[in-house]
């Protein structure tokens, strides 16, 4: 051998050893220092977590019939994460299904792109890892397409969900309070994780309104997952691990569905009447009560919506029409977030506020056309000079001029114009005992507090206006003064009195109060719960519509109870006074037209009508009763905004309920032995009916 | 502690051929390397039958389907091993011109319409009855014993070959690297490469020629990369190299997969049919190119290492060998079968740990295959038959 070839071997020795070497070097990396790495990266490659979501209870109402449930239905839904790896963003994939599906493929491009500032609806607002449903009702022949020809509809799948329903019983929608579902955002997803609460995925829905928001915890049961074991096409070779869901519970609510069903039609026929009388009559609610226990048997608010818009993702027109000004806010219940000033049912707080000062209940005092507070004339309703009466009359004919004399009086007396802020206000103080002017409690997510104007409030929105009240005070009105210099010299004299003394309790602020007129303002919600505790001898309830929390199978989670109730601060025997006063508004008083015919023999109705002026607008048109009123069961409130006089507009509205529940000669009464279940129904089938 | 190797004897060299003196000749085998290779097969078809019995037992297939396979093909191939080495090399220059002549003539046909695509490469013809075959394989042999023919030529006073002999002997490498190259199969180019690089260094050429290949297999390269000779599938492959997380779905999902597979053995493994990612076919061709992602994952790095052990060892006898052929031809087949094994072991392993791009080259010894197995085999029946008459000790 030469030598040249022989060193060449050599060389030749070296460079497979040293090869084989970097070979061994490499695997020991790849295998020893990076082993735990890639160990965990294969323990991911091979399983896939798959949550299996819980069915979401039922809400139910007191007989048990679902207001809120599931039906199943063929979902075809889109992972927009495969769709984005494909070379032309899934562009010819949704163009397919586009075909199959029978839409357009603009239409489904835009259901799943993913919602944004700058993106409205139609979009995704859930999490963009999750499966976006583009069709919510699928035909099964086409869904059965799709899964057949899978290679062309990568990352489209079709699977049996349930699909949230309202099925209406009875007409009984009560939408705002049922309130809607929709798809958990990423952010919330990221919350609940961190906090490792099971409970959702992606494709859940969380209540963000009403009862749904409220008992989103008790209704949305624990979802599940299964650990399945894949191969390198996906493909289930087995389940590693499994936790099976639990279903979310039902929630039985107060709610009766008849009820709701009458009070809903009631308020509808009463706003339509309304406004064929020439009212706008823009919104109202309507609320029943149990007075003794404070629970809610219905809660209809005006203007409503269908709530099969939520199925199925909603256009961005819908949407637009649901939260816009034109259609009037129909997602918001007027019960607990519409309000106003109550007018004349607010004459009850102020009754018992003047007899708590001091005035005699079995006294008799005079009801003049008008009352000069200070240098202004406050009159009575059409001016009547009613003459002399007891308190009794006063509620039953709602005689204004002898509240605005209590209110002025006592407001003299508390130190007038120059009180201090925290002079006393017997008034302000049994409104609030009454409850006015803060928040119930109900158990839904949204409430307004309402107002009860004071002293403190009075300077605290002077110093708000100031500016742009001595703004007015200065300049006047020139723009209004071109068409009516009168309203301008009006509205100028009215800046310069608020810039100057805008924070003075003025005699006329309280006389305002005393009628329920001007600043202050009640939901329907406050004021049923007011005459509940009128008719229930002075219990103030915290509202509540949930009654108890239920397993599918009947066992009771736990019931839901309201906190410990208040008692207003009002003796016993002013409370049965205004009781046997209030009975008679129906039979003799204000609300004699509305109640005409009504067989009070059957059941004795109480009631107060309210007619609120609004400056600038229609009246605010009141009812608020209670009965029956020997042996009180159940308080009901209506209310239309700019709906005429309480007794045109609401008395009547309220008047359908009552006949509803207690039946006429013609027609059977809801409530078969006089009251309304209390206890727990019995439990449904199972969430998805077919 | 080794035997054969160290037996002084000169029986079989220049011998009598009679069968009795060609079986006395067997005592004179190289040991290591006949029981590294033995080895070899064995753990081989182990892996074969753990990256193949789940999937045949799902597609309701015989699940050691592949398993038979393959120990038939090995036994056929040692076989051929061995009357390979019963063969006296040296009367092997007399068959070269048929060897090449049929292996071009395997080669062209697999480019006609007989030849069937697999896996992207245009290398087989298909016999029917389930059996096909990869001339590709057989021309590795082919050249291997080709060019020692022509650079093994016995020469007075010059110590390597002249301009005349390495221009032939690139002509004729040429002409079958060129059909190879139009299948496309990349990794027999390079391996190609590998062995006439190798053989003209050990044949003692000069300098100015190595230099010159290797300069030409430069430009080659660039000229390839800059005119897009390269398949699309070769590119993204390469990139997927570069970068193997670029694109997990796509032309880096083998090389991931591959990485997972063996990085997720840790030191012992999981044991010999026990890994999961083998279980779940994650990695394509797992029985051929990947066969050592099975051994990465179930053995670990200890049985890893250990594979390429024992192919450092048939290196290494066969170097050895090489070091101790008779003539300049027989060291010349020696040296070509090392750097064709020797080139196929670090790519194939190389590409199974992440640190060469993809290839479809078969582990030697190891993968499951039929032309393959015969290929191995017969350079393994080479190096034993040079090695039989080998020379003797001084």
């Amino acid at each position: 051998m030469n030598p040249r070839t022989h060193f060449r071997l050599v060389v030749l020795y070296v460079m497979v050893g040293v090869l084989l070497l970097v070979l061994v070097a490499r695997m020991w990396t790849l295998q020893v220092l990076e082993g735990e790495r890639y160990e965990r990266i294969a323990a991911e490659n091979r399983t896939r977590d798959i949550v299996v979501p819980a069915l979401r209870g039922m809400i139910l109402d007191d007989r048990g019939r679902p207001l809120a449930r599931n039906t199943s239905s063929l979902v075809v839904s889109v992972d927009s994460t495969t769709l984005a790896r494909l070379e032309d963003g899934g562009e010819a994939v949704l163009k397919r299904l586009a075909g199959v599906l029978g839409t357009s493929y603009e239409e489904i491009s835009k259901r799943v792109r993913l919602c944004s500032p700058t993106v409205k609806r139609p979009c995704w607002s859930g999490s963009p890892y999750q499966p976006i449903p583009v069709e919510d009702d699928a035909d099964p022949q086409r869904a059965l397409q799709i899964m057949e020809r899978q290679e062309d509809f990568p990352g489209v799948t079709a699977r049996i969900q349930p699909v949230r329903t309202y099925p209406e019983p009875h007409g009984a929608g009560a939408v705002q309070a049922l309130g809607y579902l929709q798809p958990i955002t990423q952010e919330e997803l990221e919350k609940r994780e961190s906090i490792k609460v099971t409970g959702y995925s992606g494709v859940d829905l969380v209540g963000r309104a009403g009862l749904e928001a409220q008992y989103d915890r008790d209704l949305r049961g624990n979802a599940g997952y299964r650990r399945v074991l894949v191969d390198s096409h996906g493909r289930v070779t087995g389940v590693a691990d499994e936790e099976k869901p639990v279903p979310g519970s039902n929630l039985v609510t107060s709610l009766d569905a008849q009820v709701q069903g009458v009070a809903e039609k009631a308020l509808k026929e009463g706003i339509e009447a309304a406004r064929k009388g020439g009212s706008p009559a823009d919104s109202g609610g309507a609320v029943v009560m149990d007075v003794r226990t404070g629970r809610v048997v219905a809660m209809a608010s005006y203007p409503s919506y269908d709530p099969g818009v939520w199925t199925g993702g909603i256009s961005q027109k819908k949407y637009d029409a649901l939260l816009g000004e034109k259609n009037n806010h129909p997602l918001i219940s007027r019960v607990t977030q519409g309000m106003g000033p109550p007018g004349s049912t607010f004459k009850v707080s102020s009754l018992a506020a003047a007899v708590k000062d001091g005035y005699d209940l079995h006294g008799t005092y005079n009801c003049p056309g008008s009352y000069m507070v200070g240098s202004r004339a406050f009159n009575n309703f059409q001016s009547a000079n009613l003459g002399s009466m007891n308190l009794h009359t006063a509620l039953v004919k709602s005689c204004d001029t002898i509240f605005y004399k209590f209110a002025h009086e006592m407001w003299l007396h508390n130190g007038g114009k120059n009180a201090p802020p925290d002079a006393e206000n017997p008034m302000v103080q049994m409104a609030r005992g009454f409850g006015f002017g803060s928040r119930t409690g109900i158990d839904l997510p949204s409430e307004s507090t309402g107002r009860i104007p004071d002293r403190r409030w009075k300077r605290e929105y002077w110093e708000a206006t100031r500016e742009s009240s001595c703004k007015g005070a200065k300049e006047g009105y020139p723009k209004v003064a071109k068409t009516d210099p009168a309203r301008a010299a009006y509205l100028k004299a009215v800046a310069n009195e608020n810039c100057k003394e805008g924070f003075v309790w003025r005699a006329g602020d309280a006389a305002n109060l005393s009628i329920g007129q001007g600043n202050v303002m009640v939901t329907p919600l406050q004021l049923v719960r007011t005459y509940a505790a009128i008719a229930n001898g002075g219990t103030l309830h915290t509202p509540r519509i949930g009654v108890a929390v239920v397993r599918p199978d009947g066992k009771v989670v736990r019931k839901i109870d309201a906190p410990k109730p208040q008692k207003v601060p009002v003796d016993d025997k002013v409370l049965a006074y205004m009781r046997k006063a209030l009975a008679d508004v129906p039979k003799e008083g204000t609300a004699a037209g509305a109640f005409a015919g009504f067989d009070l023999k059957r059941i004795a109705v109480g009631g107060k009508t309210g007619t609120a002026e609004r400056y600038g607008k229609e009246d605010m048109s009141w009812f608020a009763s209670f009965g029956p009123v020997k042996e009180p069961r159940y308080a009901i409130v209506a209310m239309v905004s700019q709906g005429g006089y309480g007794a045109q507009t609401s008395a009547p509205i309220v008047r359908k309920i009552w006949e509803a529940m207690y039946g006429t000669k013609d027609r059977e009464p809801i409530l078969k032995d006089g009251k309304l279940p209390t206890g727990i129904p019995e439990m449904p089938g199972s969430g998805t009916a077919p | 502690m080794i035997t054969g190797s160290s037996v002084g004897s000169v029986e079989g060299y220049g011998g009598r051929r009679t069968w009795k003196g060609r079986l006395a000749g067997l005592r004179r085998l190289d040991w290591p390397l006949f029981l590294a290779v033995l080895a070899l097969s064995v753990l081989g078809a182990l892996l074969v039958r753990s990256a193949t019995f789940q999937l045949l037992t799902e597609q309701g297939k015989d699940p050691e389907g592949f398993l038979k396979r393959h120990i038939l093909n090995l036994s056929i191939g040692f076989v051929l091993g061995g009357v390979v080495t019963l063969l006296d090399y040296r009367l092997l220059r007399a068959y070269v011109p048929i060897l090449y002549g049929l292996a071009c003539v395997g080669l062209v046909a697999v480019l006609s319409p007989l030849g069937e695509t697999i896996n992207g490469s245009h290398s087989w013809i298909v016999l029917g009855g389930g059996f096909q075959v990869q001339p590709s394989e057989f021309a590795k042999v082919g050249l291997v014993v080709l060019l020692a023919m022509i650079l093994g030529e016995p020469r007075d006073g010059e110590i390597g070959p002249g301009m005349r002999d390495v221009l032939l002997a690139l002509v004729l490498a040429g002409v079958p690297a060129v059909l190879i190259i139009l299948q496309p199969d990349l990794g027999t180019t390079l391996v190609f490469i590998a062995v006439v690089v190798g053989m003209l260094a050990i044949s003692g050429a000069q300098k100015r020629w190595l230099a010159g290949l290797v300069g030409t297999g430069a430009l080659a390269v660039a000229a390839v990369w800059l005119f897009g000779l390269l398949e699309d599938y070769q590119v993204d492959r390469f990139t997927a190299f570069m970068d193997p997380d670029a694109d997990p779905r796509g032309a880096g999902y083998n090389a991931r997969q591959a990485r997972i597979a063996v990085g997720s053995g840790g030191l012992f493994g999981k044991g010999l049919f026990q890994g999961e990612q083998t279980g779940g076919h994650f990695v394509p061709e797992q029985q051929t190119d990947f066969i050592f992602t099975v051994a990465g994952e179930e053995l670990g790095f200890v049985g890893g290492a250990a594979i390429v052990a024992l192919l450092g060892v048939v290196l290494w006898r066969g170097l050895r060998i090489a070091t101790q052929a008779a003539d300049l031809f027989g060291t010349l087949v020696a040296t070509g079968v090392v750097c064709w094994l020797g080139f196929q072991t670090f790519q194939n392993v190389g590409m199974s740990i992440g640190i060469m791009p993809i290839t479809g080259l078969p582990l030697p010894f190891t993968s499951y295959g039929g032309s393959a197995t015969f290929a191995n085999m017969i350079a393994f029946g080479l190096l034993q038959a040079v090695h039989v008459r080998r020379r003797a000790f001084d």
